[in-house]
């Protein structure tokens, strides 16, 4: 049982919780991630830890909205406990002076990115963070970002705020630069970690991606959260979840992760006929 | 052997006592060998394999008595040397033939506390079964006495009467012993370390206790309900349980000691890695490991789609890969969840089968398709990245390998392709590397299990372990078998 101890809504469809969980604040590093489960008949989901107080013994969570696990939990509030919550799961980020680091986050995949540009700023990197969103309402952490990095670039598909391009278009830019980039690290969409991979590979730029594929334990007892990297298949829960980009093979993961898709969908929609009765009564 | 009803098993085991009573006492020798083997009532396979339920019922009590007299009472007890407790068998058998079922099971518990789980899931016929002279004069194992059996008979007797002895606890000592994991390894240290009155804390990494009996062994064969009578029974004895919490992860193994002031540490965390073939396909959708698709079903209770939130994927025809235990397991989840077709493809023949006879019969009898002295080649996907087909290859008995089994040898050309739409690989586990990657003064072997001394010890001094940590994929008893000599050896070096 963990105790939720602070909610904000970052954006439509984005919260952000603290939680109190004082071992895994005290032993948590950059891109490790919990697993939690809301109740008995509940779906085990991993979910990033994004930053943690080691001293009031929290860790915050942020997450989107996706399916029914991710609507429950938007739907505790301050006070509410987390049935279930285990942690720190996965290697941390390997961390040290690299020299110039571009961090590009996706939508929700800043959540993640965040410690890492914490902890890369921390070990004297000069820090490029990218902000990738839809649109201006759906960018978050821009603030945290913009007091950790040394250049913060925002993107949005509309234009609603900053550039007005995909992510990839100024990652090219910076891979252009006679001071390239010594590594990218790129969380968010497989889609867009995808595209990014693809972009940095002709420079030869090193680059992280962090994969959240479906897991059932975290631990490396199911296997169902494999990936292949390079020729061989590498388990994100224990293996990962950071791998070399330029090594993933990201369409078979992006078939991997629709496996459920109908099951999941039918269940969501479940989910809000659910809510709307409860909300009735 | 063909499915027989309940019914009637009941109602020849009822007119063959009463036909023994007029015999004089005590049985010769004769008379007892040529009673007939006590079958197993079970559930209907045609309805059993569309529900969740138990299979095998137990005995009726008729039947155990007749099962129980079956027992020659060898002097020199051959039974008790294939038990790796060393149950005294003989004793608690001659108790059930007396009805004194409560002294029955007192003897099964000084040596055991799993009973009923271990009535159900230990591999009998190649432990203490395997040498019983009744079988033997039969010349057939599978008509020796049914150890295993009249174990689970007398075990669910007592838990029936609900009124389950409470163990001694000696007085508290000051003493603290932290416990990785609540599998039968775990679950057996606790019960023993408790009792010599040290505090003991139990770190599960599930939210679940029981480790491999509830995410791996399905419903079907060992009711949930059993193993968490046995923890509730733990925690009568004042043992904790967190739940939850990853030893190495949440914390250090080495601040369990350094830090929390635990005395003592015991490593039963299991086998958790799943092996996968390393053929061509196995990462398409609807490969899984049995590991996965068991824990769907069995931790997450995905084969309850209208209340499970955790899916569990929709096949009409399986491949199941292995020939063990958790192959059946995976094979007859599979039937029960929807599959119109289940596929059992293994490598050797089924005498070579490691997992336990009744297992085979059972899914047989369920419908399973057993293809044996054949192996998978590859994995076909269709262009969405989803399974299609599977390719396999045909195989021959060749000369003994090292583990005395005759080796398969592939038949060149043979291959054939089997249409379906899920593959389940149940080709056993690797030790989880998770303590040792965050213990590394923890010396394992090159497969990652811990290295322990005859008494369970590890290369770090008050940390001991045992079952499939140390053994790599074993069985509940040996488990157990090493928990008990763990427990003694920290019971020792706590005085």
């Amino acid at each position: 049982m963990n105790k939720i101890i602070e909610k904000i809504q970052l954006s439509e469809l984005v919260y952000q919780l603290k939680v109190e969980a004082p071992l895994i604040a005290t032993e948590r590093k950059p891109g490790q991630f919990i697993l939690l489960l809301l109740s008995e008949e509940g779906e085990r989901i991993p979910l990033t830890i994004s930053d943690a107080d080691p001293k009031k013994g929290s860790i915050t969570l942020i997450f989107q909205v996706v399916g029914k696990t991710t609507h429950l939990l938007a739907e505790l509030n301050k006070g509410d406990f987390i049935a279930n919550l285990v942690g720190p799961l996965g290697t941390p980020t390997h961390i040290e002076n690299f020299g110039s680091v571009v961090c590009v986050g996706g939508g929700i995949g800043a959540a993640p990115l965040y410690p890492i540009v914490q902890g890369l700023k921390n070990a004297g990197n000069k820090v490029t963070v990218i902000l990738g969103a839809r649109n201006k309402e759906l960018l978050i952490l821009e603030n945290k970002m913009k007091a950790s990095s040394d250049e913060l670039i925002i993107c949005t598909d509309d234009g609603s705020y900053g550039r007005k391009c995909l992510v990839t278009e100024p990652l090219k830019e910076l891979c252009e630069q006679n001071n390239k980039p010594d590594l990218v690290v790129a969380i968010g969409p497989p889609i867009m970690m995808k595209f990014c991979s693809e972009t940095t590979r002709p420079f030869n730029v090193s680059t992280v991606v962090s994969l959240n594929t479906i897991m059932v334990d975290g631990t490396g007892m199911c296997g169902g959260c494999r990936v292949i990297v390079g020729d061989k298949t590498k388990f994100v829960c224990v293996d990962g979840p950071e791998f070399d980009g330029h090594l993933v093979d990201f369409d078979n993961m992006m078939n991997r992760l629709n496996a459920y898709k109908k099951h999941e969908n039918s269940d969501h929609h479940q989910c809000h006929i659910d809510l709307k009765i409860k909300d009735k009564e | 052997m063909a499915y027989v009803p309940p019914k009637k098993l009941a109602h020849d085991a009822k007119l063959l006592l009463e036909e023994l009573k007029s015999k004089k006492e005590p049985l010769t020798p004769k008379d007892r060998i040529s009673i007939p083997p006590q079958e197993m009532p079970a559930q209907n396979p045609n309805d059993r394999n569309e529900n969740m339920n138990e299979v095998a019922l137990g005995y009726f009590a008729e039947q155990a008595k007749l099962e129980a007299m079956r027992c020659l009472q060898c002097k020199n007890a051959p039974c008790i040397e294939g038990c790796p407790v060393r149950i005294d068998i003989p004793a608690f058998i001659k108790a059930i033939t007396q009805e004194d079922f409560k002294k029955a099971i007192g003897i099964i518990k000084n040596n055991s506390l799993l009973a009923a789980v271990c009535g159900r899931v230990c591999p009998q016929e190649t432990q203490c079964q395997e040498p019983c002279t009744v079988g033997k004069s039969l010349k057939d194992v599978n008509k020796a006495v049914s150890i295993g059996r009249l174990e689970r008979y007398v075990a669910d007797w007592e838990r029936l009467q609900k009124n389950i002895a409470e163990p001694v606890i000696k007085p508290t000592t000051g003493k603290k012993v932290a416990i990785v994991g609540c599998g039968p390894a775990g679950i057996t240290v606790a019960a023993d370390v408790r009792r010599e009155g040290h505090a003991v804390t139990i770190f599960e990494a599930f939210h679940k206790t029981g480790g491999v009996l509830v995410y791996g062994i399905p419903e079907f064969r060992l009711p949930k309900k059993i193993v968490q009578e046995e923890v509730d029974f733990l925690k009568k004895m004042g043992v904790v349980i967190k739940t939850n919490f990853i030893v190495g992860r949440t914390r250090k193994l080495t601040d369990l000691m350094g830090k929390d002031g635990y005395d003592a540490v015991f490593i039963g965390s299991g086998a958790g890695l799943p092996r996968f073939m390393n053929i061509e396909g196995e990462n398409l959708v609807g490969v899984f490991s049995a590991n996965e698709y068991l824990t769907r079903s069995n931790l997450m209770k995905a084969y309850d789609r209208e209340h499970a939130d955790t899916p569990i994927f929709d096949s009409k025809i399986v491949a199941v890969l292995g020939g063990g235990n958790v192959a059946m397991d995976a094979a007859r989840t599979a039937l029960r969840i929807g599959a119109k077709e289940v596929h059992l493809i293994y490598r050797r023949t089924e005498s070579e089968m490691p997992a336990r006879v009744e297992e085979v019969t059972h899914a047989k009898e369920e419908g399973v398709i057993f293809h044996i002295l054949q192996n998978a080649k590859r994995i076909i996907g269709d262009q969405t990245g989803n399974v299609k087909a599977i390719e396999c290859l045909k195989y021959k008995l060749g000369e003994p390998d090292d583990s005395g089994r005759r080796r398969p040898v592939v038949i060149d050309g043979s291959e054939f392709i089997i249409d379906v739409d899920t593959v389940i690989v149940a080709i056993g586990n690797d030790s989880n590397p998770l303590i040792k990657q965050t213990t590394p003064s923890l010396v394992t072997n090159k497969w990652c299990n811990i290295v322990v001394d005859e008494n369970c010890k590890t290369s770090i001094d008050g940390i001991y372990a045992g079952g499939d940590i140390v053994l790599g994929a074993a069985t509940v008893i040996l488990a157990m078998g090493q928990g008990r000599i763990a427990a003694r050896s920290i019971n020792e070096y706590l005085k």
